[in-house]
């Protein structure tokens, strides 16, 4: 449907897209990502014949929109922008009437089509209850939401939308998205400018990920988003999960700190959920060697480690840990100089553990974040023998966890002085 | 309603107004005549084509004369009106009230345009530099007829004020782009410099120099019949093409970018906006001199009252302006001593528009 080859743009001499090729098929929603600047405007506006490249072709069901005049091209293709100047007080139903221009000749006034045609992209975009309010009278969000009725109404087989949820609560968010795939499942074609990477995932077919004005990557969003891809093109620290709810991938960005630690303390992670992702990759960012485990198969940690490509030790959910796996733990939590126990759930299966790792290891940091009541599964019982362990440890945070460690790390070196502080 | 129902109504109503004040116009004045006399002699004016003769023309400079089809009248009423009011209303006071309400209309109708098309609420019809252009055009004719080549005082301030729109419209316009910013940059330049060239025609103007201040306050005084046939045919024409353009108009308010995603043809409606708006302000101008306001104030009234849709905001500022401009020179000519009618529309229309402002009624398109 829609065919870019070699696209090249500038803003005089700075160049905006380089060598941009993508192709879109028929009834494909294509997320475009990337960080600020990377040109994903700009390449939704070459697109729309909004501007022309200085290199290359764009071409929209086979014809180059740049050469059409803009009656024809208006009827291939409509635009959903990100904001427009609507400084004057137009009615919400005139204003997605205007989304008929294409369709009508100068001296006939609208049909009963184009009436039906208002009404019913009044109806799904549920901007209908204030159709005859003011479109200066109406938020950010349900302004949003009309300006996409506007394109319904216009009724193209092409849809480009230029952060269709940037100004939207969360809500509106899913629902401005879900009509979007509504409208692709009934085979229009939809690019769009995303932001939150999360959305984007959840909803569109491919991705394709911009940066520096060049594709960086692009597929489906299981194999686009990954650790590696975002810190390429958002320059972050990332880790990618699967969304349990969703099923797609979910990016939870952390702060972005390359800046390694000199002669890092080597770090083992046990711990469950977010937290422990989020410590995995703060560790991994900084340089720290760092092992993990057990981390139940199929979780968001698991996930996290094979991303960030760490030596994990991967158990069945709840089980017991086989004999051999307990030695490798054992063997790493000795090897390490400090252990972190980030969201640690506590089970029937691994309150052993537990206990085996806090005699082991020389240091202990602890990062939570969810209240031990929701993470332990093992009783009463349990939560004695887990507020024992986590007294000796240090409490951190996700962000100042690199601190910690290391802090708990130097105190090691000193057992007396540690010894010292604590009560056990 | 629906829309074409409240276009027609508000149309009408404003038609209706129009003629009310078309009548009550011609009856005052140094003689008072009755309404009813007013109607029948305004009614006796009327004259449809009868058939077509040949006269004379004579070529001017030349001398030649040539053959000039020209078209018979014949009255279509007859009623009895005393020759004295007859005449009082058909020759003096209907000629001035006809180019009132010619004028009322061209202004207000282009005023209403050229907001829409700036987008800036301060726009009036001038914004480009045709009434500073008319008035060079007439201030040369007026201090060196020799110097203008067609005679006519209405033609030369014509021309110029086209001219000026063109000249501004041709600078502006780089890579077949007219950015509406550089429009009015470039517009504002030229009216500065038409401004001195006109101050110094004034100042050499010598014994016309009394004759060219009065034209550029605007007037309507000494209108005649042919100053009508000259401002109407292009003021009608003209309204009727910016009329047909109104829904373009509403969608070059999104901005351009989305007007071109909405079908419009962004650069060729401008220029034909533009053309035509400084076109129907030129024809305007070119009869009655520089009428202020009428053209500012006109489009914010009816925009407060009928909404920013220039599909009705067009034909209804246009009968309003009409009204207007008729309503204010039947002050400007009924007062112990006649003002140029410019004077007394900006010395009303400027307090008004304050009044608008500071009410908070007026604040954006």
């Amino acid at each position: 449907m829609i065919t870019v080859d070699a696209l090249e743009v500038a803003y005089g001499d700075v160049p905006v897209l380089e060598g941009v090729s993508v192709s879109v098929e028929r009834g494909e929603l294509v997320g475009l990502v990337g960080p600020n600047g990377a040109g994903k405007t700009t390449l939704l506006r070459v697109l729309s014949g909004a501007l022309s490249p200085d290199g290359g072709t764009v071409l929209v069901d086979g014809t180059d929109v740049h050469t059409l005049p803009s009656k024809a091209s208006s009827r291939l293709l409509s635009v959903v922008p990100q904001d427009t100047h609507l400084s004057f007080s137009f009615d919400v139903r005139d204003v997605v009437e205007m989304g008929r221009t294409p369709h009508r000749s100068r001296f006939s006034g609208p049909t009963r089509e184009d009436r039906e045609i208002v009404d019913t992209a009044l109806e799904r975009t549920r901007t209908a209850g204030f159709a005859d309010r003011s479109i200066d009278d109406v938020s950010g969000g349900e302004r949003q939401r009309v300006l996409l009725a506007r394109a319904i109404a216009q009724d193209t087989p092409v849809v480009l939308l230029d952060e269709p949820t940037a100004s939207l609560d969360v809500n509106h968010q899913i629902e401005t998205l879900e009509l979007v795939s509504d409208l692709v499942s009934d085979g229009t074609t939809a690019v769009a400018a995303i932001h939150d990477l999360d959305l984007a995932a959840r909803y569109c077919d491919r991705l394709v990920v911009l940066a520096g004005g060049r594709i960086v990557d692009s597929g489906p969003p299981d194999s686009v988003l990954t650790t590696d891809t975002v810190a390429t093109a958002f320059d972050a620290t990332a880790a990618v999960t699967t969304n349990p709810l969703t099923g797609t991938p979910t990016v939870t960005t952390l702060a972005a700190g390359r800046d390694d630690l000199e002669d890092p303390p080597a770090v083992h992670v046990l711990g469950s959920g977010p937290t422990a992702a989020g410590v995995l990759a703060r560790l991994e960012a900084a340089g720290v060697p760092t092992t993990a485990g057990p981390v139940p198969r199929g979780s968001a940690v698991s996930t996290a480690t094979a991303e960030l490509d760490l030596e994990a030790i991967v158990a069945d959910p709840f089980g017991p840990l086989s004999a051999e796996d307990l030695e490798t733990l054992e063997g790493r939590v000795r090897a390490a100089d400090v252990t972190v126990l980030a969201d640690l759930e506590v089970s029937a299966g691994n309150q052993l553990v537990l206990e085996r790792v806090a005699r082991v290891t020389p240091a202990l940091v602890a990062v939570e974040s969810r209240p031990f009541d929701e993470r332990n599964y093992a009783g009463d019982d349990a939560a004695g023998s887990y507020e024992g362990v986590r007294k000796l440890a240090l409490e951190a945070t996700t962000g100042d966890v690199l601190e910690a460690v290391t802090r708990a790390a130097d105190a090691a070196d000193r057992p007396a002085s540690r010894r010292l502080g604590s009560d056990v | 309603m629906s829309r074409p129902a409240r276009i027609a109504a508000w149309s009408g109503g404003l038609l209706v107004l129009l003629v009310a004040v078309v009548v009550t116009s011609a009856a005052v004045g140094p003689v008072r005549i009755d309404p009813v006399t007013v109607t029948l002699a305004a009614l006796n004016t009327v004259v449809v084509p009868t058939g077509i003769a040949v006269g004379t023309a004579t070529i001017p400079l030349l001398g030649w004369g040539v053959p000039l089809p020209t078209l018979e009248y014949a009255s279509v009423f007859a009623f009895d009106v005393p020759e004295t009011h007859q005449v009082i209303v058909g020759s003096v006071r209907l000629p001035r009230i006809a180019l009132a309400a010619t004028v009322g209309f061209s202004l207000a109708a282009a005023g209403t345009v050229m907001q829409g098309f700036f987008r800036n609420p301060l726009a009036d019809p001038s914004i480009i530099g045709v009434s500073t252009g008319a008035a060079a055009g007439a201030v040369a004719a007026i201090a060196f007829p020799m110097l203008v080549p067609f005679g006519s005082l209405h033609l030369s301030a014509f021309v110029g004020a086209v001219g000026t729109a063109f000249l501004v419209y041709a600078i502006a316009t780089e890579g077949g782009r007219t950015p509406v910013a550089t429009l009015l940059l470039a517009g504002v330049a030229i009216q500065a410099f038409l401004s001195a060239m006109i101050s110094y025609m004034l100042v050499h103007s010598g014994d016309s120099l009394r004759q060219a201040v009065v034209w550029m306050m605007g007037h309507l005084n000494n209108s005649t019949w042919s100053d009508v046939g000259f401002a109407l045919p292009v003021t009608v024409v003209g309204v009727a093409v910016l009329a047909a353009y109104t829904r373009e108009l509403n969608v070059l308010l999104l901005g351009e970018e989305d007007a071109h995603h909405l079908g419009v043809e962004v650069e060729r409606t401008k220029l034909l906006l533009l053309a035509v708006a400084s076109i129907v302000t030129a024809a305007g101008v070119a009869v009655a001199g520089v009428i202020g306001f009428v053209g500012l104030v006109v489009p914010h009234m009816m925009r407060l009252v009928v909404g920013p849709d220039h599909r009705i905001l067009l034909p209804t500022s246009a009968l309003a302006g009409a009204s207007l401009l008729v309503a204010t020179d039947t002050v400007a000519r009924a007062g112990p001593a006649e003002v140029p009618v410019g004077i007394i529309t900006a010395a009303l229309g400027a307090p008004f528009f304050l009044f608008l402002l500071t009410r908070r009624e007026v604040h954006s398109l």
